[in-house]
């Protein structure tokens, strides 16, 4: 299995887990901010014209040009917390390698060279160095140190549904005990036969062979959560 | 202590803290959020290591995250000192860099001497760089006849030929800045071939005698234009050669390491390259200056300019 988790160690000692983005959401993120930067230059061409095209407005236009080519995704990336827009709709974020927030200077060399990635078409090079190396940093995530993460959605207090808990028959290793409390959050994503065949794994455990099985384990699970 | 029991004694600490990281920039929520971290990583740390259940850690992660965000959010915001910048950092960064602006320079110069030389002995020289309408293009704009100089033939105003200048000049610069990532070829390619169709401009309008039209435009807005090309340059330069010889560091390390280091001078190109196109495009196209004029003012320019990018030196620390 693919494992896009990305461990740091922070001041307090402690490593910190992020999980890093892969090529097709940074896609959609991309075309999203595209439209919007089109639509941006369409307004603003129209806008210059009164002002004439080789006059005032087309000058104003031309600077406005060059910041929305290149500025649009630093200013974004700094100010708004490592998202463009197109990055907050698909909800991951920039940031640096270390996990601290994403800096001027480090936004600037991620996104200006870009021009590289992009080659020779529709960002070939960046998507082979993206798939070639386990952190999906394109070759301006490399030099600028960054990576692109799934912002963590606000995480909700585990499930815990009317239990009876039950005593374990015996007394199981730390690893075995999570891996009962696991299967009792998880059963829900599983289908009943699935629930069963791994239950009937545990007869040794549970000594049920039937049906109940699945509902022993689930109660030593509610158990080991601390459920009384 | 059962996991239940440990969210039970702490939750309402996480809350406070869930509902401080939601504005954190409000009443003293960045207080709470310094006096809780310690504690929230103990906390992390703690449902480690007696396996409390995923989904609790997976939450404890995150909040540390956000709030360690945070915290170290206020450190990046205060860091670009602008006037450190200028007196020290910017210096500093063109000293460091000094072997990849010297290279940048010469392969800039040198075909664009060769070609100048050879231009302004042959005639028809300039037409193997150039094609014909660029030719008459460069003609008009520095015909001593022009009404202004160096203008585009369909341009009306100093405004329009500034975000002209804004939008070509700064991204040639930050294209060759960034043809270093291809281990520097692609900033060697910029560099040659801006060097000799600049050469081969100037000598191909030295010898049409266009002498006090074209070089006393260019004098000006050349003392900020062509060393911030060279900057980016050297800077496309460093990266490139960071892959190729990574010396004690890994090669991703060594790139990574580059990539910051270049950063001082990528400010300092951008903010030269704006003072050239304000320059180019309201002093330099002025017909009503004087040659003199132009030229002690860009005589002025360039010694600043030079005095500057050498004033890094006594920064480093020995």
């Amino acid at each position: 299995m693919l494992d896009t988790r990305y461990r740091v160690e922070i001041p307090g000692g402690i490593n910190l887990e992020a999980q890093v983005v892969g090529p097709i959401p940074r896609f959609f993120a991309f075309a999203i901010d595209l439209v919007i930067r089109g639509i941006v230059i369409f307004a603003l061409s129209i806008l210059s014209i009164p002002f004439g095209s080789f006059g005032l407005g087309g000058g104003f236009f031309l600077v406005f040009l060059f910041i929305i080519e290149w500025l649009y995704p630093v200013l974004f990336e700094v100010y708004m917390r490592g998202q463009t827009p197109g990055k907050r709709l698909l909800g991951i974020s920039v940031i640096n390698d270390d996990l601290s927030p994403v800096t001027l200077g480090t936004s600037m060399v991620r996104n200006l060279l870009r021009t590289v990635d992009f080659l020779p078409l529709f960002y070939l090079v960046g998507l082979i160095s993206m798939l070639s190396n386990r952190r999906f940093q394109r070759l301006g995530d490399m030099a600028a140190g960054t990576l692109v993460i799934s912002v963590p959605e606000s995480a909700k207090p585990a499930v815990m549904k009317d239990m009876q808990p039950l005593a374990p028959a015996t007394s199981l290793l730390r690893s075995e005990q999570s891996s009962i409390v696991d299967f009792l959050q998880r059963s829900q994503q599983l289908s009943e036969p699935r629930q069963q065949e791994l239950a009937s794994i545990l007869e040794g455990v549970t000594h049920e062979k039937t049906d109940n099985g699945v509902e022993q384990l689930q109660r030593i699970g509610a158990w080991f959560l601390g459920v009384r | 202590m059962k996991q239940q029991i440990f969210e039970q004694q702490h939750s309402a600490e996480w809350q406070q803290i869930e509902a401080a990281l939601e504005k954190p920039a409000g009443g003293n929520n960045s207080k709470i959020l310094a006096e809780h971290y310690m504690l929230l990583c103990q906390h992390l740390a703690i449902a480690k290591e007696r396996l409390y259940d995923a989904a609790l850690v997976e939450r404890l992660n995150n909040l540390v995250l956000g709030v360690y965000r945070e915290l170290y959010r206020y450190r990046s915001e205060t860091r670009l000192n602008i006037y450190a910048f200028f007196k020290r950092d910017f210096p500093l960064a063109i000293y460091r860099h000094r072997y990849f602006i010297l290279l940048s320079f010469l392969v800039m110069i040198l075909p664009g001497l060769v070609a100048g030389t050879w231009t302004y002995l042959d005639e028809d020289a300039v037409y193997s760089v150039l094609d014909g309408s660029q030719v008459r293009q460069v003609e008009r704009m520095y015909d001593p006849q022009a009404r202004k100089l160096g203008r585009e033939r369909e341009a009306e105003t100093d405004i329009f030929m500034f975000g002209f200048y804004i939008k070509n000049n700064i991204s040639i610069a930050f294209r060759c800045f960034a043809g270093g990532m291809v281990i520097g070829i692609g900033t060697l390619l910029v560099l040659f071939f801006n060097g000799m169709f600049m050469g081969s401009i100037a000598g191909h309008l030295t010898r049409l005698d266009y002498v006090d039209t074209f070089y006393p435009f260019v004098v000006g807005h050349g003392s900020f234009e062509l060393t911030a090309i060279v900057f980016s340059g050297a800077a496309g330069l460093r990266l490139g050669y960071a892959i190729l010889n990574p010396g004690q560091l890994s090669r991703l390390d060594a790139l990574r390491k580059a990539g910051r280091d270049v950063v001082p001078m990528l400010y300092g190109i951008f903010l030269m390259l704006v003072i050239a196109a304000f320059l180019e495009a309201f002093w330099s196209s002025s017909t009503s200056l004087s040659i003199e004029v132009k030229y002690t003012v860009g005589a002025v320019l360039w010694a600043l300019v030079l005095l500057y990018s050498f004033s890094g030196r006594r920064y480093e620390s020995r």
